[in-house]
């Protein structure tokens, strides 16, 4: 960067006093340079940096003074009435219900994906005849649009749906629900829809983090007499674990944030009777159907705060061995 | 400092060229624009109606603005078709708060309307619709806030139950149901051929809801209902009664299994998608029905048969009208700053030839006087004779009720059927959205 920045601006060169002439000349052209070098990183963020101030910055400043509003989206907010909206939410069972299924879907996911990925990955990453056609295979949920994948299984869950006459065609007809209506079973149905969409992705971490495996380690293993499991375990997971933290770190905010397919899949009665309602879900319903914009609003705040914390915390403690170095600190 | 300067360029851009684009839109408009200025000045109108999905309703509509441009060569109108949800709970709230609403939109009437003008978003047409609102009669009430005029309705309706007149008469059911002892006979003979009396689609919530709605109506008098529409107090017992019916009736067991899951409308497993196909008996529905049913039906032509429609029935001894009907109907209304022009082509849209083709598409019921020989289906002549008897029509509660009450009403009515609810939480839960 500095090196190509002093080939790149003659202009700041010719201007800087030719070195060694008179005392100080030296800490001068540094701090030309240094001057140089703010000028580029603000020439080149700005752009940047506006549109993230004006699209992500400002709405969400803006988020939060209308959560503070008693407003119904009509004429401006005149209304303050403080935090209590926050504290309504805190106080509507349906908002726990929400936060207990999105707690069901961050701990389900991580629970469920992590060794079925695991285990697929593992089994991916050998040779065998085929292996890229099984990849594909795995690759393709993922791959899909979200909202077609919950149209998908819609049509294959719904009442009397593909799942129920497969069942029944092969005699386990008692096992029918409504997988999709049924207020105790809804979560239930839409975690599997959601890892069987998502675990694609965790199979694909996985197999990149893989591949950066040294195979001399295992082949040394294997000369010292250890078994094929015994290899994953001692060799190969360790060296996953950045992987895996990565993995998990984008899981986890991805599950608290889920909106699209617990749209399409589950209808407004079973969403609203808090069945399947996640946090998403339950702000677009009051924040727009009920038309509480300033409720609504708080609302989203406290996703973006629990996003915000959890994100945080999992740095804190789980991923800052894996980004040392790529945040600056000051002295090193 | 010079990032901040930035910023603030930017913004006034935006401020500008925001105020350009209003300027151009309401060009030329005054509020009380002489006779003789009207139709002087090209304008262009926006016209944001529901009807999205394509059929007769959407190119009656392209008609109309057609029509009305080849009259008026000055008049340009720009038609956008928009989903209702879409357009009644972001797109118009978003366009309205932004200063950039279209001119001419659907209007419901109601709780949201009177939120509307009180936000002083809607023209005060009440000088220049005299004629017309004369015309339309009490309906037109319902587009009114203090009195005064804001919108007018093309649709006016009321619910009641459609049934299958094949299935009736295969159960031994003489006559439509006239009282709820009846109805529930009806329910035990339905059964007892096999077939699912009544089609229900609570995954909607609304389908369910109007249920409560009309028990509230046979529970509760004209005056609670007026009362409780204006000043949003539920304090009257017939409001829990009206719950405790409907929790007797759902023990009766009259709909398909897994309503919870079904939809209302417009898709073959939809509830109005059971009765059109012969697979249900019954479906409590608005007047619009008729034309919902015919884009689900395999067979119209047999649907056009069987199909029947009688009125909600009464519960003898309650404190309700029984010859009053829940109804409402679909409106537009003019943005404050819509060019004069917008008045006129509103007066265009209930004006009886206009209103003669619109009850021709069969999408709804036409509400200016004489248009009702474009009728010819036999259900909806029986809706209007219904109409017309109807002692008082009470707009539906979630409608009236403004969407903040309507939501948690219907939420709170929903979970009844779900079998987690009580009468007493749906009072509650209206309370506690009126306060929110």
């Amino acid at each position: 960067m500095t090196s190509a920045s002093q080939t790149r601006t003659p202009a700041g060169g010719a201007l800087a006093p030719p070195a060694g002439l008179r005392p100080g000349a030296r800490a001068a052209s540094r701090r030309a340079e240094t001057r140089r070098k703010w000028y580029e990183i603000i020439g080149l963020t700005t752009p940047a940096v506006l549109i993230y101030v004006l699209f992500v910055l400002v709405p969400m400043g803006f988020a939060f003074y209308y959560s503070l509003f008693r407003w119904r989206g009509v004429g401006p907010p005149t209304e303050y009435v403080g935090f209590r909206n926050y504290t309504l939410a805190f106080q509507d069972p349906i908002f726990l219900d929400a936060l207990r299924n999105n707690a069901i879907i961050v701990f389900g996911s991580l629970l469920i994906q992590a060794p079925v990925a695991l285990g697929i990955a593992l089994l991916l990453n050998r040779r065998f005849r085929g292996r890229s056609a099984f990849r594909l295979l795995v690759f393709v949920p993922y791959v899909l649009a979200e909202v077609t994948v919950g149209i998908m299984w819609k049509l294959i869950l719904t009442d009397g749906g593909t799942l129920d006459a497969l069942l029944r065609s092969v005699g386990l007809g008692g096992l029918v629900q409504a997988w999709l209506a049924d207020l105790d079973v809804v979560i239930w149905t839409l975690l599997f829809v959601l890892t069987w969409k998502y675990v694609g992705f965790a199979i694909i971490l996985l197999l990149a983090g893989l591949s950066n495996v040294p195979p001399e380690l295992n082949e040394a293993a294997e000369i010292d007499g250890a078994s094929w499991w015994q290899i994953q375990r001692h060799v190969t997971l360790p060296l996953l674990g950045p992987t895996i933290r990565i993995w998990m770190f984008l899981s986890m905010i991805g599950s608290l944030q889920v909106f699209d397919m617990v749209w399409v899949t589950s209808v407004p009665a079973v969403r609203s009777l808090g069945a399947s309602a996640t946090m998403a879900t339950y702000m677009v319903d009051n924040g727009f159907f009920a038309r509480l914009w300033g409720y609504g609003n708080a609302v989203a705040v406290i996703l973006f705060a629990i996003s915000f914390v959890a994100a945080l915390l999992f740095q804190r403690f789980l991923l800052s061995r894996d980004i040392e170095g790529a945040i600056t600190r000051k002295g090193k | 400092m010079a990032m901040k300067r930035r910023a603030g360029a930017v913004l006034a851009l935006f401020v500008t060229s925001a105020l350009l684009a209003s300027a151009c839109t309401s060009g030329g408009d005054d509020e009380k624009a002489a006779e003789s200025e009207l139709f002087k000045n090209p304008v262009t109108l926006t016209w944001w109606h529901n009807a999205s999905q394509d059929g007769p309703g959407k190119t009656y509509w392209e008609k109309v603005a057609k029509d009305f441009s080849a009259a008026h060569p000055t008049v340009k109108i720009e038609i956008e078709a928009i989903e209702t949800n879409q357009l009644q709970r972001t797109r118009l709230p978003a366009a309205l708060l932004s200063n950039d609403p279209p001119d001419i939109f659907q209007a419901w009437g109601g709780g949201e309307m009177r939120e509307q003008v009180e936000a002083d978003y809607l023209k005060d047409i009440t000088d220049q619709v005299k004629s017309e609102v004369a015309d339309i009669g009490s309906a037109s009430e319902i587009w009114q806030v203090e009195g005064k005029q804001y919108g007018l309705p093309f649709r006016m309706g009321i619910e009641g139950i459609w049934y299958n007149k094949d299935m009736f008469a295969r159960a031994g059911i003489s006559a439509p149901p006239t009282t709820f002892e009846e109805l529930n006979a009806a329910v035990t003979k339905l059964k007892a051929i096999n077939v699912v009396p009544i089609a229900l689609g609570a995954g909607d919530k609304w389908p369910a809801a109007h249920w409560w709605y009309n028990f509230a109506l046979r529970a509760c008098s004209v005056d609670t209902l007026k009362k409780a529409t204006k000043d949003r107090t539920f304090d009257d017992p017939c409001f829990v009664k009206a719950g405790q019916d409907l929790k007797a009736f759902i023990d009766t067991k009259p709909f398909q299994n897994n309503f919870i899951a079904t939809p209302g409308q417009n898709d073959p497993t939809s509830a109005n998608g059971m009765l059109a196909n012969g697979k249900a008996a019954m479906e409590l529905m608005g007047d619009w029905n008729r034309g919902t049913l015919d884009t689900v039906a395999t067979d119209k032509a047999a649907l056009g048969k069987f199909l029947g429609w009688f009125p909600v029935p009464a519960i003898s001894g309650s404190a309700g009208d029984p010859k009053a009907a829940l109804g409402g109907g679909d409106g537009f209304a003019c943005s404050k700053n819509a060019p004069a022009e917008c008045v006129e082509f509103l007066k265009y849209i209930v004006s009886p030839e206009v209103q003669k083709g619109y009850a021709a598409t069969g999408t709804g019921l036409p509400v200016a006087k004489g248009a009702a020989d474009g009728v010819t289906d036999p259900a909806l002549k029986s809706i209007l004779e219904s109409t017309a008897s109807a002692t008082y029509v009470q707009l539906w509660l979630d409608t009236a009720f403004g969407s903040t009450v309507g939501t948690a009403m219907n939420d709170a009515i929903v979970a009844i059927f779900a079998g987690n609810g009580t009468p007493e939480k749906v009072v509650s839960a209206m309370k506690a959205a009126a306060s929110k």
